[in-house]
Formats: C-alpha cells, structure tokens, sequence
C-alpha cells in the first residue's frame, strides 16, 4: 500500500463524518482508504488529456420539471419518519447558531 | 488617526417566484402550517430523487442577462456537505464548479457619477428548512417547507465603497428582479437577503484587509447601520494595533450589535463534488435567445420612456417607476385610455399617501390595473367629483373592489339635475348678499363661498363646473 492514511486524517474524516470510531475501527478504516487512494494513483495513471471532463456517467442532459404543484400535504406520511414530532414539526436536539 | 476606506462585497440571496421548489413538485407559498408542503425529496429521504424545475433556469438566466453576465450554457450542480438540523440531506445542491451565470455587472447612481459594481457569479441552490427553539425545553423543531424553495446566490466582487453603494446597488438588483418577475424581492419576508463581506484598509493600498461576514440583515436601515457599526469597530481595532479576525458576525438590529457566529478558522470543509442524482443542463443558443427575447422593459427604459411618449414629468417617472406594481398600474391605465398625468397624479399623490399611513412599502399595494382605470374612467367621465374621489380610491386601494359598482352602492354619483342644482344656489345667492355684491364689482373668488355652500348642501356630489356655469348664468 503506498498511501498511509495518518491518524490525524482519520480522527478529521470522522468528525467530518460526524463518525465516532474505536481504535480497531481507526485501523481498519486506514487501510480501506490507503487502497482507495492506490486504486485512484492506478486511474491516474492513465491518460485522460484527450477525454472532456464528465460530471455524470449517462450521456443524457436537461432533465426537467414543469413548474406545476403535483404534491399535496402529506404531512403526516412524512413525520411518520421522525425519531420525535411535536406541533407538526421534527424535533431535534437543540441547535443554535 | 489615518484614513481609512471601506471595501465591501455582497453576497445576495433571492428566492425565485416558482410555484414550486427547485427539486420537488411541493408548493413554495409561504405560510402553510409547519411540514404541509413537504415530500421525500425535500426532506432528504433515502431513495428519493430530485427533479429540477425547468422555471429556476428560466429565471436564473434571466437575471444573469440582466446584469450582463456570460451564461454558463454547460452547467451542473455540485453537493456541499455539512450538518446542520435544517438541512436534512447532510448536504445543500449548490453549483460551485460551474455556476449558471459569470462575470457580470450592474450600474449604480452615486454622488461622483455612474459606478460599475461587478458581478463575479450567480449560481442556483435550494434554501433550508426553518428551526424554532423551544424555549421550555432542550430542542429545536424543524419545519421543512421552505427547505428545497429556489434560491440564486448573486456573489458580487468587494467594489462598493459605502453604506450607500450597497444600497444603491441592492436597490439596482431588486427593481431588475422584480421586473423580471423573477421574485418579489422582500428583505423584511426573507426573500432576498444580503450577506456583507466587509473589510478596511488605508485610503491608497492596494491589499485588502482581513474581511467579516455578516449575515441577518433584513432591512436597508439594518444593512446601513451595521455597514457603519462593523467599520467603525474594525477602524478600532486597527488603530488600538489590533488584528481583525476573519469571520462570520451576525446582526441584532434591535440592539444595534453584532456578535460572532463561528471564526473561519474553524472554516468548514464541505467537500464539493458533482451531485450523481441530477444530469448536467445544456442551454441552447435557441433557448438563451428565446430567454434574451422575452425580457422585459426595464427600469431605465421605461422611466425615458414615460417622459418621451407620456408626457409626465422627470420626477413622477422616477418614482413611478421605483416600485413594478405602480409602473403596471399606470400603464394599464394609460391603456384603458386615462391621462397619463391623470393617472400618475394619483399614485404619486393620494397612493404614497395611503401607503405612508398604512406604513407599507409600495411595493405592496394591491389595488388591481382594471380597478385603477374604471376609476380614472368615473373621474374623466364626470360621474364622481374630486372630493369623493378620494373617498372611493381609498375603498378599492387594497383591491377586490369594483369602483363603478361601489360608487353606485354608496350613491357617490355627482349630481347632474341642473334644475334641482339651480334651485339650491338661488337660495344660496339670496343668502349671501355680500360674496354676490362682491362678486358683481369683479372680485370672481368670492364665488369660492357659494361654490362651497353649495358643495356642503350637495353633499359634495354636486358637479363643481356645473356650479360654476350656474353661478356665471346667474350674476353674470
């Protein structure tokens, strides 16, 4: 494996993850994205300089909407899915800029 | 103390008049009860799909034409991940790589001439639910029906000078935006929202100083206030050989105070990349000029315009024209055939006047063009006098009233039996032996008191020329 992931990346990954990990999860986590890093040095490999970029694998663009209201309420379906509801509403822990 | 010189960008955020949000075919109306206009996709759902609407690149385009931007006709959306309980996909669609609009400008009155203020990008994205903090216990509750509404973020280059620059300048990006119809461009609702990158340096430099953001600006008086509270206190700083601390201010109007949300040092990283759920758009020349082509008469035009083809004065053009709904009312008038300075008259006049007293913004007026013209139409046709009016303009001026009928429900109409007319004012002159007398020896304004008298006996429906004629035929 020639990419060694450090633990500082890995403990700034899970924050940014929002991901608490053990020290075993740590490890394992390391070596995943080392060989993820190799695969990408493998693609980098290769030469590209005569292909456009592409943001999306399908040779399709332009999918739209008209801009007509199809959805009704369907409040109830939705807050079906919420861990705790008051008032209509999703209630989370609290959160303050 | 050294001179110093203020260096300010914007940040503008409008929200775009769709009936729908830029993803999902969920209603954009404000005000529904908490969650009603929510679906899977604008709560985040796992499996669900977004679909854009194809209106948001319409008006997108639309704007960026408008303020001379070069239209990215191969653009994308890209995910910007961050966590934040308003935000239920754990990321925003953005368009950072590639945003619709680039390099652009608009023009500005300032007191040394016409100023360009440059456009670096406008780009499309969805805005986030609503928070509430329960006071009584330790949550917040979310609301996501603003969540998914479309947004364009119109990010300026730091070429305003002062408060009145970025007023000048906000002011410029309303009146383009509403006349396109794009969005209604509220401050105190929310739909349009500034954000001001503010930085200082000494008068002459060419570097920029370390620059703060503040956000929670909902007022021109709160953007200009906290322009001269944030500049004063950065001077300060730099004077007491202190640094200024890039990062995000938020400002409290009520206390006329700012307060630090979060430093960009801890800047977060929302790790850009091209969203694989939606395909890249491809704007056609085709379609950019059938957008070019269906833009609208914009302000300036239409302000020559009025003076040239209408007749009015300068002035009148210049406020006519400040507020969309005002310019449609007059034209629609004008249509229907009323005199143009019949027509601007009253909304110069008794219209600010309303507006003032009911402390609303122009804006807001919701009297309909077809009510304004059937009312101009009873004036011009002698069916009502002056006096009343002002009394039916003020019934129909927050609309869904028909002035021919509510003149005829109120017995508004002028008084037009010239017998019965006649009868009073002979009564009258008999009674006023000193304004005839007066009258007689060539002193015509003492006629003022019997046309008075006679108002007051007519109960202010009687037809002053026809008074006046009476009066003539009778001491004449």
């Amino acid at each position: 494996m020639a990419n060694i992931i450090s633990d500082e990346t890995i403990e700034y990954v899970g924050i940014l993850a929002k991901l608490e990990l053990s020290d075993d999860e740590k490890e394992k986590a390391k070596s995943d994205m080392g060989r993820m890093l190799d695969y990408i040095d493998m693609l980098n490999q290769l030469d590209t300089s005569s292909v456009e970029p592409m943001s999306h694998i399908f040779p399709v663009n332009n999918v739209f909407r008209e801009d007509v209201v199809v959805n009704g309420d369907d409040r109830e379906n939705i807050l079906a899915n919420a861990p705790e509801e008051k008032d209509g509403t999703f209630v989370v822990p609290k959160t303050v800029d | 103390m050294k001179d110093y010189e203020v260096v300010i960008g914007l940040e503008v955020h409008v929200e775009l008049a769709t009936k729908t949000k830029i993803f999902c075919s969920c209603s954009t109306e404000f005000g529904g009860a908490p969650n009603t206009h929510t679906c899977p996709v604008c709560t985040g759902m796992p499996g669900s799909l977004p679909v854009l609407n194809k209106q948001v690149v319409e008006y997108a385009t639309a704007v960026g034409l408008a303020t001379n931007c070069t239209i990215t006709q191969n653009c994308k959306f890209d995910r910007k991940n961050y966590f934040y309980p308003d935000n239920p996909q754990n990321y925003q669609i953005s368009q950072l790589y590639l945003p619709i609009c680039r390099d652009g400008y608009v023009e500005i009155e300032t007191e040394e001439g016409t100023k360009k203020v440059r456009i670096h990008e406008i780009h499309m994205e969805e805005d986030a639910g609503k928070l509430v903090h329960d006071d009584w216990t330790d949550c917040s509750l979310v609301d996501f029906n603003r969540s998914g509404v479309p947004l364009i973020e119109i990010v300026s280059e730091p070429d305003m000078r002062s408060a009145d620059e970025v007023i000048a300048y906000l002011e410029k990006l309303r009146l383009i935006i509403q006349y396109l119809g794009a969005s209604d461009c509220k401050l105190n609702e929310g739909s349009m929202r500034a954000d001001v990158n503010l930085s200082v340096r000494e008068k002459g430099s060419s570097e920029f100083g370390t620059r703060t953001e503040t956000k929670n600006l909902n007022s021109f008086k709160a953007i200009a206030r906290a322009i001269e509270n944030e500049t004063n206190s950065q001077i300060d700083l730099l004077e007491s050989g202190e640094e200024v601390v890039q990062e995000t201010r938020r400002w409290d109007d009520t206390k006329e105070y700012s307060y630090a949300m979060r430093s960009k040092e801890d800047a977060q990283d929302y790790r850009y990349f091209p969203d694989p759920d939606l395909v890249p758009i491809n704007i056609s020349d085709e379609w950019l000029e059938k957008i070019r082509s269906a833009q609208p008469e914009f302000r300036d035009e239409k302000r020559a315009r009025y003076v040239e083809e209408y007749k009015i004065p300068q002035y009148d053009a210049d406020i006519i024209t400040l507020y969309k709904p005002l310019a449609d009312l007059f034209e629609d008038a004008v249509k229907e055939g009323s005199s143009p300075k019949e027509a601007s008259n009253w909304l110069m006049g008794e219209t600010m006047r309303i507006v003032k007293d009911k402390n609303i913004e122009p804006d807001q007026v919701k009297l309909e063009g077809s009510a304004f013209s059937a009312f101009l139409k009873l004036i011009q046709d002698g069916v009502i006098n002056k006096t009343v009016a002002k009394e039916v303009f003020e019934a129909i001026f927050d609309g869904g009233v028909d002035p021919v009928a509510y003149v005829e429900e109120h017995g508004l109409k002028m008084d037009n039996d010239t017998d019965g007319l006649k009868k009073i004012i002979e009564e009258i002159i008999e009674k006023n032996p000193k304004a005839v007398a007066d009258y007689q020896a060539g002193n015509k304004k003492a006629a003022g008191a019997i046309v008075g008298q006679t108002m007051k006996a007519t109960q202010g429906k009687a037809n002053p020329q026809m008074i006046n004629q009476i009066i003539s035929e009778l001491l004449d």
